[in-house]
C-alpha cells in the first residue's frame, strides 16, 4: 500500500495533540474547585481521622478500657484530654471511637450509594411505571422519621453494630435516588447514547459502558457527603442510648459523659473532645464532597452571574487599567 | 469617517485563560455603521465576531481585557470603560443575543418583559409603558392579544420577534443582531429579516447582522466584512465581496455555500482555523491558503484599499509585495 | 428478497404521536388528542441514490427517518427493506436488521461519548454484534476510518472526541455507522452543526459512499445543500410528500406552490439576485389540528391570491385531500393546480 501524502485532515490531527493528553475522565481534577484552601484542609483532616482510625491501637496512650488516672481529671501533661467518669484516658477513648464511627458512616454511606445508585438508575433509565413506583417509595421513605425508626428496629432486632449500619443506609439513600435519577435521565437523552442504541446496544451495555461510568463520579462526591450525614446519624443514635454497647464511639462517649453527670463535675473536656471530634470529621467531608459536586457539576456554577466589568487596556503598552 | 452614527477603531479583546498565555480573540477590527445602513459581519464559529459586539455592546466577563476605541456620533464611548458605556447601553445601541429567543422568562407575560427594560432605564413606566410595549410589539407583528401571553406560548419565530421588539425597547439607534435566524426555519427566517429591513427603513435604525450565513447576508446587507482568526480580511459592499473577492477566504467561503442552481463544486477549505493564543506570524490564513506565496507566510498583511470603500488584508492586492518575491 | 427490489420502499407510512392529557384532561373527557406526525407518505429508495427529504421544522421528516429505522412504530402503512416487510418484526428480529441500515446524527459534538477513545468508539458496533475476532476487528475498525476519509487510521486511533475537530468527529461518527457495513445510511441533518467551510468535505464523502454502492436518505431543511447533493428531493409539508422528483426537477421547475414558495425564500449567494420572496403568512398549523381538504390551503399563495378561485378549484382545494401523483416523468405533487 502507497504511504498516504500528508493532507490538511492528518496534519492537523498531529499538530493538534498538545504535549500532555488529558484523559477525560479525570480532566475534572484540574478544576479550581479542587484547588481552594478549604477543600484541601478538608482532605488533610479526613485523611487524619482515617489514619487515627486505621492505627488506633498504635496510637492509644493508654488502654481505653481501664482505669489509667483519677476520675474526671482535667487536662494534663499526663493525659492531654483528661479523664472520663471511671478514669479512662479521654484521649484514648477519643481515638478508640474513631474506629467506629468511621467504620459505621463509611459502611452507612456505602449502603445508601449503593440503594440510592441503584433507585436512581433504575427510575431514571427506565422511566414510566417503573419511575413512578421508584420515586413514590422514595417519597414514603422520606417521611419516615428516623429517630422512631431507630427505636423499633433496637427494640425489634437488638442493639448490634450492623443494625445501626444497615438502619441509617437504609434511611439516608433518598437524597442520592433523586441526584442520580436526574444525572440518568440527563445522560440518556444525550446523541450518543441514542446512537449505541440504535446500532442495536442492549441495556445492560448502556448502563455498563455509558451511563453508569458518567454518572459515578457525582456519585462517588455524594456519597462523601452522606458520610457526614452518617456519622452525625450514627453519633446521635447512640448518644440516645440505642448503639451497640459494648463498643467505643464518639456517640458513645457523649453519652456516657451525659449519664455521668459531666456538666455537673464542670468536665468539659468529657463532651467537647468527642463533639469536636465529630464536628471536624462532618466538617471534613463535606467540604471535600461540596467541592467535587462543584467539580463535577458545571451547573451549580453562578460565577457567570456576577456583574460584568471588563477591562481597559491601553492599546500602546499593553498593560491593563481598571 | 466623520458623520458616520458608530465607529468602531482597531478594538482589540483579549480573555484571560487560567494557566494558559491569553486569548487575542478579537484582533484590531474597524468599521463604521451609518444612520439605516445594514451591515453584515460574516464569519464561521471562533472567528470573534461575536465576542466583538459583545465588547462594544461592553457585555464581556472579567476576564477579558478591551482596547481600542468605540465612536457614537464622535464620542468615545469606551473612555471610561462600564462607566461611559453604561448611558448608552440599551439606549442607543442595544442586541439580540444569540439563542435571545430561548432567553425569556417563563414566568411573566411577554409585554411585561419589554416594559421591563423600559422601566429600568426610565423610558416609561406603568400604563405608559404598557402602551408604548404593545405599540412596539405590534410593531414586529405581534398583536395586542398575543402580547399578554407567556413565552411558552409563542412559535419560534414570535419569540424572535418579541427579542427584536426587548432590544428597541428603549428606542436606540444601532442594533446589533447576533445570529438572528439561525435556528429558524427558512420561511420564518425570511419573515424575521424582513422585519429588520423594515425597521432600518421605516426607523433609521442602523444595523449590524453577525452571522455564520453569507447568503443571508448578502439579501440583507448592503455591505458587509468578513472576519477570520480575529480580524477583518475583507470588506465592502456585498456585491463586491461576490462578484470581486480580493481576499482568497473570502472566495472560497462563497464557493463553500451551495447554492440552489450554481453550477461548479462545492468546495470545502481543508484544516483549521489557527489557535488564538499563540502569536502568527505572516498571513493566519496562509497554511489554508490555495493561493499562498512567498511573504504569506513570514508578513502579516495590513488592510488595504482596492476599491472606493472595498479593503481586503492580502499580500496579493499589493504590488510591492508581488514584485519583491 | 430480490436483487432488482429497491433498497428501500415506504408505502403510506403513518406514525402518530399521542399527546397526553394528564388527569384533568381524563376526568373532564377532552377528546384524546394525536400529533399526525406522518401521515401517509410512500418513497423508494434504490442502491446507490441519495434522496433528500426536505422540509421545515415539524413537516415530519425526522419522525420518517426514525419509523423507517423502526425506532420509532408506525401505526399504519408498510417499510419494505430489499424487499422484506420489516413494518412489523419485533423488536428482537430487528437486531441483524440494525446492522444493515444505520443512523447519523446531527450533533457531531454530542455524538460520541466523551470517555471513549476513537478506537473503542468505533469498535463498539462489533462488539455489539459479536462480530470477528480481536484482530478482525482492528482491521475492521482501522478499514471504516479509512473509508470516513480519516487516513492514516492509526493517527487517530488513540485519540479522544475532544482532541478532534467538528467535521472529525462527524468523520468518526459516519466510521461508527461503515464497520457494520451497512446497505443504508439514514442522515440527520449531517452538516447542519459544522461550519460553512467543512459541510462540503461531509457531504462529499456522503456521495462517495453513495457511489460506492449504498443508498442514503438525507434529512435536511436546507433545499440548497439537496440540490447540489442529492439525487432526488422529497419535499414534506404537515406529515406529507407534497412534490417529490430529481433534484434539479423540483427546483427549476417546482410544481406544488410551497415548494415554490420556499425556493423563493431560500437566501441566494449572488446580491444582485432579488428575487422578491414569497413569505406565507403565519407558520405551519401544528400536527394536532391538520387543515381539512389540502393541508396547505390556508396558507396558500394560489388561494389567496385568488388564482386557485379563477380556475374554479378552490373548492377542491379546501374539501379535497390532493394525492401525490405523477406530473410529468418522475416528477410527483400533490396539488389540484399542479
Amino acid at each position: 500500500m502507497s504511504p498516504i501524502p500528508p493532507t490538511a485532515l492528518n496534519q492537523d490531527a498531529a499538530v493538534a495533540i498538545p504535549a500532555t493528553v488529558t484523559s477525560p475522565r479525570f480532566r475534572f481534577l484540574r478544576s479550581p474547585a479542587l484547588r481552594k484552601p478549604a477543600t484541601i484542609g478538608g482532605l488533610a483532616l479526613l485523611l487524619i481521622f482515617v489514619l487515627m482510625a486505621l492505627l488506633a491501637s498504635h496510637l492509644e496512650p493508654y488502654n481505653p478500657t481501664v482505669k489509667s488516672g483519677p476520675i474526671y481529671a482535667p487536662p494534663s501533661g499526663a493525659h492531654l484530654l483528661g479523664t472520663d467518669d471511671s478514669g479512662a484516658d479521654m484521649l484514648s477513648l477519643v481515638i478508640a471511637g474513631s474506629r467506629v464511627s468511621l467504620i459505621v458512616g463509611f459502611a452507612a454511606a456505602l449502603v445508601a450509594m449503593i440503594i440510592g445508585g441503584a433507585v436512581g438508575l433504575l427510575s431514571g433509565f427506565f422511566g414510566g411505571k417503573t419511575d413512578m413506583v421508584l420515586m413514590r417509595i422514595t417519597d414514603y421513605v422520606l417521611v419516615i422519621p428516623d429517630i422512631p425508626l431507630m427505636i423499633i428496629v433496637a427494640a425489634l432486632f437488638g442493639r448490634r453494630l450492623l443494625n445501626i449500619i444497615i438502619i441509617i443506609g437504609a434511611i439516608y439513600w433518598t437524597s442520592t435516588a433523586r441526584l442520580v435519577r436526574a444525572q440518568v435521565k440527563s445522560v440518556r437523552e444525550r446523541t450518543y447514547v441514542k446512537r449505541v442504541r440504535a446500532v442495536g446496544a442492549g441495556n445492560t451495555r448502556l448502563i455498563g459502558r455509558h451511563i453508569l461510568p458518567q454518572v459515578a463520579p457525582l456519585l462517588i462526591a455524594n456519597t462523601v457527603l452522606t458520610v457526614a450525614v452518617a456519622i452525625f446519624a450514627e453519633t446521635y443514635i447512640t448518644f440516645l442510648g440505642l448503639g451497640d454497647p459494648s463498643l467505643i464511639s464518639w456517640g458513645k462517649l457523649i453519652e456516657n459523659s451525659f449519664k455521668g453527670d459531666a456538666v455537673l463535675n464542670h468536665a468539659w473536656w468529657a463532651i467537647v473532645a468527642p463533639g469536636v471530634c465529630v464536628t471536624l470529621v462532618v466538617l471534613a467531608c463535606t467540604m471535600v464532597g461540596q467541592a467535587m459536586e462543584d467539580a463535577l457539576n458545571p451547573r451549580l456554577r453562578v460565577g457567570h452571574l456576577s456583574v460584568r466589568r471588563f477591562r481597559l487596556r491601553s492599546l500602546n503598552t499593553g498593560l491593563s487599567s481598571e | 469617517m466623520s458623520g458616520a452614527l458608530l465607529q468602531v477603531e482597531d478594538l482589540n479583546v483579549w480573555f484571560e485563560l487560567e494557566g494558559r498565555p491569553e486569548l487575542h480573540a478579537v484582533q484590531g477590527i474597524d468599521f463604521d455603521l451609518s444612520q439605516g445602513e445594514r451591515l453584515g459581519l460574516v464569519g464561521e464559529s471562533g472567528c470573534g465576531k461575536t465576542t466583538a459586539i459583545l465588547a462594544v455592546m461592553g457585555l464581556l466577563p472579567p476576564t477579558a481585557s478591551v482596547a481600542g476605541r468605540v465612536r457614537l456620533d464622535g464620542d468615545d464611548i469606551f473612555e471610561d470603560g462600564e462607566d461611559s458605556i453604561r448611558p448608552h447601553r440599551w439606549r442607543d445601541i442595544a442586541m439580540v443575543f444569540q439563542g435571545a429567543m430561548n432567553a425569556f422568562n417563563p414566568v411573566r407575560r411577554i409585554v411585561d418583559q419589554i416594559v421591563e427594560p423600559m422601566e429600568l432605564h426610565e423610558i416609561a413606566e406603568g400604563k405608559a409603558a404598557r402602551r408604548q410595549a404593545g405599540d412596539l410589539l405590534e410593531l414586529v407583528g405581534i398583536s395586542a392579544q398575543q402580547a399578554t401571553r407567556y413565552p411558552h406560548e409563542f412559535s419560534g419565530g414570535m419569540r424572535q420577534r418579541a427579542a427584536i421588539a426587548m432590544a428597541l425597547a428603549c428606542n436606540p439607534r444601532v442594533l446589533l443582531a447576533d445570529e438572528p435566524t439561525t435556528a429558524l426555519d427558512v420561511m420564518i427566517q425570511a419573515q424575521v429579516l424582513e422585519l429588520l429591513g423594515r425597521l432600518t427603513e421605516e426607523l433609521g435604525l442602523a444595523l449590524v447582522l453577525v452571522t455564520h450565513d453569507l447568503p443571508v447576508v448578502a439579501q440583507t446587507c448592503d455591505r458587509a466584512a468578513v472576519m477570520y482568526a480575529g480580524k477583518i480580511v475583507e470588506s465592502g459592499t456585498t456585491d463586491d465581496l461576490y462578484h470581486s473577492p480580493r481576499h482568497p477566504y473570502t472566495r472560497l467561503l462563497f464557493s463553500a455555500t451551495p447554492d440552489l442552481y450554481g453550477e461548479g463544486d462545492v468546495i470545502s477549505i481543508p484544516g483549521t482555523p489557527p489557535r488564538l493564543d499563540r502569536e502568527v506570524t505572516g498571513c493566519s490564513f496562509a497554511p489554508r491558503c490555495d493561493v499562498a506565496f512567498g511573504p504569506c507566510s513570514s508578513v502579516t498583511p495590513e488592510s488595504l484599499s482596492v476599491a472606493p470603500g472595498h479593503q481586503a488584508r492580502c499580500h496579493l492586492n499589493d504590488p510591492t509585495m508581488r514584485r519583491a518575491s | 428478497m430480490s436483487a432488482r427490489s429497491p433498497l428501500l420502499e415506504v408505502e403510506n407510512l403513518t406514525t402518530h404521536y399521542p399527546i397526553p392529557r394528564g388527569i384533568v384532561g381524563a376526568i373532564s373527557g377532552r377528546p384524546k388528542q394525536v400529533a399526525h406526525a406522518v401521515d401517509g407518505v410512500s418513497f423508494s429508495l434504490a442502491r446507490g441514490e441519495m434522496l433528500a427529504l426536505v422540509g421545515e421544522s415539524g413537516c415530519g421528516k425526522t419522525t420518517t427517518a426514525q419509523t423507517v429505522m423502526r425506532l420509532v412504530d408506525p401505526v399504519a402503512g408498510t417499510i419494505r427493506f430489499c424487499g422484506d416487510d420489516i413494518t412489523h418484526l419485533r423488536h428482537r428480529d430487528l437486531r441483524p436488521l440494525r446492522r444493515r441500515m444505520q443512523l447519523i446524527y446531527q450533533d457531531p459534538y454530542d455524538a460520541l461519548d466523551p470517555r471513549f477513545r476513537v478506537r473503542q468508539a468505533v469498535e463498539e458496533p462489533l462488539l455489539v454484534h459479536h462480530l470477528g475476532s480481536r484482530t478482525e476487528r482492528t482491521e475492521r475498525v482501522e478499514r471504516a476510518l479509512e473509508r470516513a476519509g480519516l487516513a492514516p487510521a492509526d493517527l487517530f486511533l488513540d485519540r479522544y472526541p475532544h482532541e478532534l475537530s467538528g467535521g472529525q468527529r462527524q468523520r468518526v461518527a459516519i466510521a461508527t455507522a461503515l464497520v457494520l457495513e451497512p446497505e443504508l445510511l439514514v442522515a440527520d441533518e449531517p452538516v447542519s452543526m459544522l461550519d460553512v467551510s467543512v459541510r462540503a468535505e461531509i457531504l462529499t464523502l456522503l456521495d462517495e459512499l453513495r457511489r460506492s454502492g449504498l443508498g442514503i436518505l438525507m434529512i435536511t431543511h436546507d433545499l440548497s445543500t439537496a440540490a447540489r447533493f442529492a439525487d432526488r428531493i422529497a419535499v414534506m409539508y404537515l406529515g406529507r410528500i407534497v412534490e417529490q422528483g430529481a433534484a434539479q426537477d423540483v427546483v427549476r421547475d417546482p410544481r406544488h406552490p410551497y415548494t415554490r414558495a420556499l425556493i423563493t425564500v431560500v437566501p441566494k449567494r449572488d446580491p444582485r439576485d432579488r428575487t422578491t420572496p414569497q413569505i406565507l403568512k403565519g407558520e405551519a398549523p401544528n400536527p394536532v389540528k391538520v387543515p381539512s381538504g389540502c393541508r396547505f390551503h390556508p396558507r396558500c399563495p394560489e388561494v389567496a391570491s385568488g388564482r386557485a378561485r379563477d380556475r374554479g378549484l378552490e373548492e377542491r382545494c379546501r374539501g379535497d385531500d390532493p394525492l401525490l401523483r405523477e406530473i410529468s416523468r418522475d416528477h410527483l405533487a400533490a396539488c389540484h393546480l399542479a
